[in-house]
């Protein structure tokens, strides 16, 4: 009963703040939205027992990707009113289909059955279970070369957005370290021979000396 | 008692809600990414719901793939968003028109 | 019969045309003449020849293909010959009035420029005329034909820096082509019938076609009229006739095509080409034979021709147009005997039609020469004395043309006049009153042209006088005798005027000459009901001074005489009080108007709403510019999709997305 609870509760913010996403006039504001649905979202997830994507959902969603988004948002000084000039031009399209998706799915769901029985509820976990154990299993094992690939598009992620975000400021002092390397010694020392000459006494070189 | 039902329904009206989204702040791309990153939550949802209620876990494996190139996603995206706001001082689509004849 | 002699007959003109015609210049004036003489003269020994022998029975009708052109399916075009009794007449008056001609044009044409090019017309045309009556199959009787067609345009334009001469060998090539295409329709019938083209095939299923009828829908809601297909084809058939030989309505070019020069006016447009019509019908009696509704119609055209073209002749003054409308009008001659079945009455008029309208031709043609190019009958007059070669023989064409008892035309249009009154065919008592009444009329313009032109006071003296002070040309002047090539021909040509029908009227009418080639059923052979009361030339020619025509025909005589020669204030006076009766004439029955305001220009106003409406509208701007627009406007509403926006792309994917996902659950 209480799991029912609050599975309404958590739903009824996930969609609430979903709405709050797609409708609110700041890109702020939905940033912000975007991580309470997230944050609901993990909730659900944790009512049906994922705990370990749970926890993962909070901690790369909300901790990284929605604080580079925030980051980005605050950054760009976006101009709203500019931004939102339009926006209702099509709206009556996308709240129709929107709902006609709806309306299809949810009739698939409830009045046309999956091929599985989807009215029983999730099948209990033994008390000693770790879904993070399990899946840790799982994905060392059998999904080893996936996991690997996973990491390597992180990485070109990484490097990716390094590059294309990194510049050159015209007029910033910089060294080239290569160049200094790669320098030579002619380059840089340039011997004269010079030829001594015999002091004469003038007013001259008195001048030149003092 | 929670059944594959609900979680699926959350999961659909979510995914609406997204399309409609996109629809909505059309002209916004980062409003726009994160439209997508709610449409991958939804997708998420439903692999979760059905991963558990059937109790294979190969749908949680899934998520972790799909929260991996979604978070690669949006670090691109953002980098790419970036460099377009620095070049042209905009974010509306409507300035980012070079592919319209 | 050697079918090469057969080849040689057609191919000695046609090969002489085709040398004077190419090589004109090289071979020079009097080479041309003479190739094409010889060419000719060829032909001519030859015709002959063959002829006495089928006469003689020494040989038997030749019916044979020469050559296969192509086979297409069940279609044979064949070049073959048929040479029966019927075609060795036509080869010889053709080559014979052919020859004259030939003569006669070294004197004609002698100062003309286009010497050479004439000459190889005319032999070309000899040819041409050989290959139509020699034929023995459809197609190259079309081929003969449309051939004859092309050496008349030809020949009608010869001189062709003349508008007048371009205006009329164009309305002759129209007129005719109206015609040919009902000949086309009539052949292609044949063929559809018989799956035949040729004669003797397609002759023999003649009474099958006779029971056959055609179904013509008379709209789109139904209805239509069951149309027997004999009578159809036979309309056809005659509808080329009319236009060849000059029947109303298509006998408009005829008069006008006397713009050519003389000679081919004699020879084309009098002796032979415009039998070829007469020729066709008689060829293809076995076919008319079965349509009784055809032969009325035959009948009541030649009939109409016969009498009202005569009237035109009454009141033109030029010269040659006088003798084109007796042209005319002795066609309709010849078309009222096909109409009454007595084909051997048509074609023997033809024949002695052939030799004094031929004579009468040339000898306009020689007035033509004596008076130095001038046309006009009112500035003749008195010619006999300077002219009396010209002046004897046309005489005697006129006497025959008008028919005098014992000269060619008295039997053979007296022939014609009894077969039409023993006809009990429908429309035969309005033609038999027509050919009556044709006789008077043909008296009269023919003896007015003889007295305006050779008798009378002359009247080119003040003319002459004045021109002679412009000119200063001591030739033009007084009149003279044309030289010997020109009268030779005429007295060659007056020679069978005068003996040919008092010789040829027995054996050719009723010694069953024909049987072979013309096919009369029992119940229309009128011919074969005259045979009864014919005995002889000579009786039958004695018993012509107590019938009616000759008595008509002495009156025309006598009114022509009183009229234009003894008092010529009557015809002024005549003239006025007839006034509305000429309007009428002068303008031809208005048949020219008729086919300049309604026909042509009808005709253009409908090819101008095709033109404007269909072409332009409908094709241009419905079909080529609006397909094109059409496209067009889609690309324009499509390209509303391009915006070259993602997000737009996005949209319709997720549209496209729901739709699917509506199509699966559906």
């Amino acid at each position: 009963m209480l799991v029912q609870i609050l599975f309404y509760v958590f739903s009824s913010v996930l969609i609430v703040s979903a709405l709050g996403v797609i409708t609110a006039r700041n890109p702020v504001h939905s940033a912000l939205s975007l991580v309470l649905a997230f944050f609901s979202s993990a909730a659900l997830w944790l009512l049906i027992e994922a705990e370990f994507l749970a926890i993962v959902l909070v901690l790369v969603y909300v901790g990284a990707v929605m604080v580079l988004f925030l980051f980005v948002v605050m950054m760009l000084d976006i101009k709203v009113e500019q931004v939102r000039q339009g926006v209702s031009r099509y709206a009556w399209l996308g709240w129709l289909t929107a709902a006609v998706i709806i309306a299809q799915m949810l009739s698939v769901f409830w009045f046309r059955g999956l091929g599985v029985d989807a009215t029983v509820g999730v099948p209990p976990s033994p008390i000693n279970h770790s879904n993070t154990r399990e899946l840790g299993e799982v994905l060392y094992t059998q999904y080893v070369y996936p996991f690997e690939l996973a990491a390597v598009i992180l990485l070109v992620a990484i490097v990716a957005a390094i590059t294309l975000t990194l510049r050159r400021r015209p007029g910033l002092k910089q060294q080239d370290v290569a160049a200094q390397v790669a320098v030579r010694r002619e380059e840089r020392v340039h011997l004269v021979k010079i030829t001594p000459t015999k002091r004469k006494a003038s007013p001259s070189d008195e001048a030149i000396s003092s | 008692m929670i059944t594959l039902q609900h979680m699926l329904s959350i999961s659909s009206v979510l995914f609406a809600l997204s399309i409609a989204g996109i629809f909505i702040n059309r002209k916004n791309v980062i409003l726009l990414l994160m439209c997508i990153e709610l449409m991958l939550l939804a997708v998420n949802f439903s692999f979760v719901s059905f991963s558990r209620f059937l109790g294979n876990l190969d749908g949680q494996v899934f998520v972790f793939f799909v929260l991996t190139v979604a978070a690669a996603e949006s670090a691109i995206g953002l980098a790419i968003l970036v460099i377009l706001f620095r070049e042209r001082r905009s974010i509306n689509v409507e300035d980012l028109d070079t592919l319209k004849g | 019969m050697n079918p090469n002699i057969l080849l040689a007959i057609p191919l000695a003109p046609l090969l002489a045309a085709v040398i004077s015609g190419l090589f004109g210049r090289q071979i020079g004036r009097i080479g041309a003449h003479l190739l094409t003489i010889s060419g000719v003269g060829v032909a001519f020994v030859l015709s002959v020849k063959v002829a006495l022998q089928l006469i003689n029975g020494d040989v038997s009708v030749f019916n044979h293909s020469i050559y296969t052109w192509l086979v297409s399916d069940a279609v044979h075009m064949e070049v073959g010959f048929l040479i029966d009794q019927l075609s060795v007449l036509m080869m010889c008056v053709v080559t014979f009035v052919s020859l004259c001609v030939h003569i006669y044009t070294i004197g004609y044409m002698q100062d003309d420029p286009g010497y050479q090019r004439f000459f190889s017309y005319i032999s070309l045309f000899t040819f041409a005329m050989l290959m139509l009556v020699m034929s023995n199959n459809f197609m190259q009787l079309f081929f003969g034909w449309e051939a004859v067609g092309v050496v008349s345009y030809l020949l009608i334009g010869f001189w062709y820096t003349r508008p007048s001469a371009i205006f009329a060998n164009m309305k002759a090539f129209i007129v005719n082509r109206v015609g040919d295409f009902g000949f086309l329709l009539g052949i292609a019938g044949v063929f559809f019938y018989t799956n035949s083209l040729d004669y003797q095939e397609a002759f023999a299923l003649a009474p099958k076609i006779a029971q056959a009828s055609l179904y013509i829908p008379g709209s789109w809601l139904g209805g239509g009229w069951d149309v027997s297909a004999i009578t159809l084809i036979c309309i056809c058939l005659f509808i080329g006739a009319m236009g060849k030989s000059a029947q109303v309505p298509l006998h408009v070019w005829l008069p006008d095509s006397m713009e050519g020069p003389t000679p081919i006016s004699a020879l084309i447009h009098a002796a032979t080409m415009v039998t070829a019509g007469i020729f066709m019908v008689a060829r293809c009696s076995p076919l008319f034979e079965h349509s009784e509704t055809a032969l009325s119609f035959v009948l009541v055209v030649g009939a109409t021709t016969a009498l009202f073209m005569g009237f035109l002749g009454v009141i033109n003054n030029d010269i040659k147009r006088v003798v084109a409308y007796s042209t005319l009008s002795q066609l309709g001659y010849m078309t009222v005997a096909l109409g009454v079945s007595a084909y051997s009455a048509a074609i023997f008029h033809l024949m002695t039609h052939a030799f004094f309208k031929a004579l009468l031709f040339l000898a306009a043609g020689s007035v033509i020469i004596g008076m130095h190019h001038e046309q006009d009958m009112r500035k003749m007059g008195g010619l006999f004395r300077f002219m009396p070669i010209t002046a004897i023989t046309c005489w005697i064409g006129a006497l025959a043309l008008i028919g005098t008892p014992f000269f060619s035309g008295f039997y053979s249009k007296d022939i014609i006049i009894e077969a039409v009154g023993e006809s009990h065919r429908w429309g035969a008592s309005y033609a038999y009153v027509c050919v009556l009444i044709g006789v008077f009329v043909t008296a009269l313009y023919t003896f007015r042209m003889i007295f305006m032109t050779f008798h009378g006071a002359p009247r080119w003296q003040q003319q002459e006088q004045h021109t002679q002070h412009a000119h200063g040309d001591l030739h033009a002047g007084v009149p003279h005798e044309s030289p010997w090539v020109v009268t030779l021909p005429l007295i060659l040509l007056a020679i069978p005027s005068i003996a040919i029908g008092f010789l040829t009227i027995q054996p050719i009418l009723f010694n069953d000459y024909f049987v072979q080639s013309i096919s009369v059923l029992d119940a229309n052979d009128v011919v074969g009901a005259l045979a009864y009361h014919f005995d002889g030339p000579l009786r039958f020619a004695v018993a012509g001074f107590l019938h009616l025509p000759f008595w008509l025909a002495l009156a025309g005589v006598l009114s022509a005489w009183y009229v234009f020669l003894h008092k010529p204030t009557v015809s002024t006076a005549f003239s006025i009080a007839l006034a509305p009766f000429r309007t009428v004439l002068e303008n031809k029955y208005y048949f020219d108007w008729f086919n300049d305001t309604v026909l042509s220009s009808g005709v253009r106003r409908f090819g101008r709403i095709l033109w404007k409406g269909g072409d332009e509208t409908i094709i241009d701007d419905g079909l080529v510019n609006g397909l094109a627009n059409f496209v067009g406007f889609c690309a324009l509403q499509l390209r509303r999709f391009q915006t070259g926006f993602l997000y737009s792309y996005a949209f319709w994917m997720v549209i496209g997305l729901a739709i699917m996902l509506g199509l699966f659950l559906r």
